[in-house]
């Protein structure tokens, strides 16, 4: 366990300090004039904030609602409506990130809240449908002695099904939230910010350095976040 | 005491599970429910904890209708064990054996004494199994554990539902050996389901027979075996049925008391008459000595008296 802890560490360092070079690369040498005075540290490391804010918000928010309904929809009294909830996220994932985007902006207007409720609704599906797949997958036997035993319901839930579910949630989140910070760069387009400034003024001003900045970051934060989840899914395999 | 009194059960209009059942099982015994599958067994015995409710009819615990109890409380008072064990793999041993007690809200260091008392009584070394995932555990000692559990709030009650189906032959009669020597300390009443005739018979201080959700006969092993109320449950307990009797007696009851020749096999006092008749066969002798544990000379048995006490009828 140990050994797995250390090298999820030694990564993110790596990823940390590659981060930390490629910025230091284009701000001390710039292609040009105008790439300096765009590029500084303190903006990087503001777009920076501004994106893991965005992920962070939508994730958690996916998390508080994919999670729960999926609790509810594995209980008897609402079994019913499982395949309907499931397949109508489904369809949902099946419309285009920018497009989900878009359809916000016209809902909600521009900025990061639109930013954060498209990436909340993107990161629904893979959350609820671990939830779904890690409870399911309990074994019968398991609940069949919990219940016979003499376990009210909902401790059946906390003390059994949640514990052995949580690998699989775990692996749903995981996968929501580094999907999301990809994602994040589009929060741009509606003026929300993140890292994906960074590319759009870089496309403007026709300058590559600026452009590999603005989808490195991005791509090292999502392999850091990856990495991190390596720990929390050793944690909770039990 | 648990009674059925006329409980009937079926799923939609076609399939009746339980039909008309009335039975009384008494207190500090081990009752067998035998049949093929699908005769309802199983279905009864959740009946007794309330996994199943009957359509008519009432199930009685201590003379209480168990519908007038809260499932949840009539269940910590019921130890349940399963063919499929079902221990929590994401728990240790420790932690499944306290599951009741802790439901209980026992304190602390009630439940860990618990704990390693009934580690101890299912033979299992505390210091060494305590902290094991189920995972680590052979079937076997999973069962142990799966016993041990839910012998853990010391119910009144066992339900078993084929507890020993899974394991292999050897470890299965090992375990009924060692369940019956546990039982001897325990006095539980128990109910047992089985497909097994011949674990029924050893097992049982009374056997119900049962066939498509009817009981067909209640009675003790010897009367099982010499009675069957008719050529269903006949079929079922098999040929050989003077081997099984013989089964069912123990050297230290059929013996005559004195002093034995000393060239005799001696055999325990626990022994089977079946095991009595196999020693005769191998050393061609047509006696056998008892002896208690220690070794002291109880008394002798004679082929003849084996034959008569097995065609004697009573």
């Amino acid at each position: 366990m140990t050994d797995r802890r250390l090298s999820a560490g030694l990564k993110v360092g790596a990823y940390l300090a590659a981060a930390v070079a490629l910025t230091l690369y284009v701000v001390e040498w710039p292609q040009d004039s105008l790439v300096a005075r765009l590029v500084t540290f303190p903006h990087v490391l503001a777009l920076t904030g501004q994106h893991l804010a965005i992920v962070a918000l939508s994730s958690v928010l996916a998390i508080l609602t994919a999670v729960p309904l999926g609790l509810m929809l594995t209980r008897d009294w609402a079994r019913q409506w499982t395949p309907r909830v499931v397949g109508f996220v489904n369809v949902c994932q099946t419309v285009p990130s920018l497009a989900v985007v878009a359809l916000a902006v016209g809902l909600l207007g521009i900025g990061a809240t639109t930013a954060i409720v498209a990436l909340w609704l993107y990161a629904l599906l893979p959350i609820l449908n671990n939830t779904l797949t890690g409870l399911d997958g309990v074994d019968a036997a398991t609940l069949q002695a919990a219940r016979g035993m003499g376990m009210r319901p909902g401790r059946v839930l906390r003390r059994i099904e949640v514990p052995l579910a949580l690998p699989l949630i775990v692996a749903g989140v995981r996968t929501a939230v580094t999907v999301n910070i990809g994602s994040a760069i589009l929060a741009a387009f509606v003026g929300g910010g993140g890292l994906g400034d960074l590319i759009i003024a870089g496309n403007n001003i026709s300058r590559v350095q600026v452009v590999v900045l603005g989808a490195g970051l991005p791509m090292l934060m999502a392999l850091i976040v990856d990495a991190l989840f390596d720990v929390a899914a050793e944690e909770t395999a039990g | 005491m648990i009674r059925f009194d006329q409980v009937s059960k079926s799923y939609g209009r076609n399939r009746q599970v339980i039909d008309d059942l009335t039975l009384a099982i008494a207190e500090g015994e081990i009752c067998m429910l035998v049949g093929p599958s699908g005769c309802g067994k199983t279905t009864s015995m959740k009946m007794i904890n309330r996994l199943v409710e009957p359509d008519s009819g009432t199930v009685l615990v201590d003379g209480r209708p168990v519908n007038s109890v809260d499932p949840i409380k009539l269940r910590l008072n019921i130890g349940y064990v399963i063919q499929e064990i079902g221990l929590f793999p994401h728990m240790s041993v420790a932690d499944n054996i306290a599951t009741v007690p802790v439901e209980l809200g026992w304190p602390k260091p009630r439940v860990r004494a618990r704990v390693d008392d009934l580690l101890a009584l299912v033979d299992l070394e505390p210091g060494l199994y305590r902290t094991k995932r189920p995972r680590e555990l052979s079937g076997g000692q999973r069962q142990r554990v799966g016993i041990a559990r839910a012998l853990a709030g010391d119910p009144r009650i066992m339900l078993m539902d084929e507890p020993f189906g899974a394991l292999d032959p050897l470890t299965r009669a090992k375990m009924q050996d060692e369940f019956l020597a546990i039982q001897e300390k325990i006095r539980k009443t128990i109910v047992f389901v089985t497909h097994d005739t011949d674990e029924a018979l050893k097992m049982g201080d009374h056997i119900a027979v049962m066939r498509a959700g009817r009981l067909l006969q209640y009675g003790t092993p010897t009367e099982i075996l010499r009675h069957p109320a008719d050529t269903f449950v006949a079929d079922l307990i098999g040929s050989r049925k003077g081997l099984k009797l013989l089964r069912l007696l123990d050297c230290g009851s059929l013996m005559r008391q004195g002093a034995a020749a000393a060239d005799l096999p001696v055999l325990p006092a626990r022994a089977t008459a079946e095991q009595a008749l196999s020693e005769m066969l191998r050393c061609g002798c047509r006696s056998v000595a008892v002896a208690d544990a220690s070794g002291v000379t109880l008394g002798r048995l004679d082929l003849d008296d084996l034959i008569d006490r097995v065609a004697r009828d009573d």
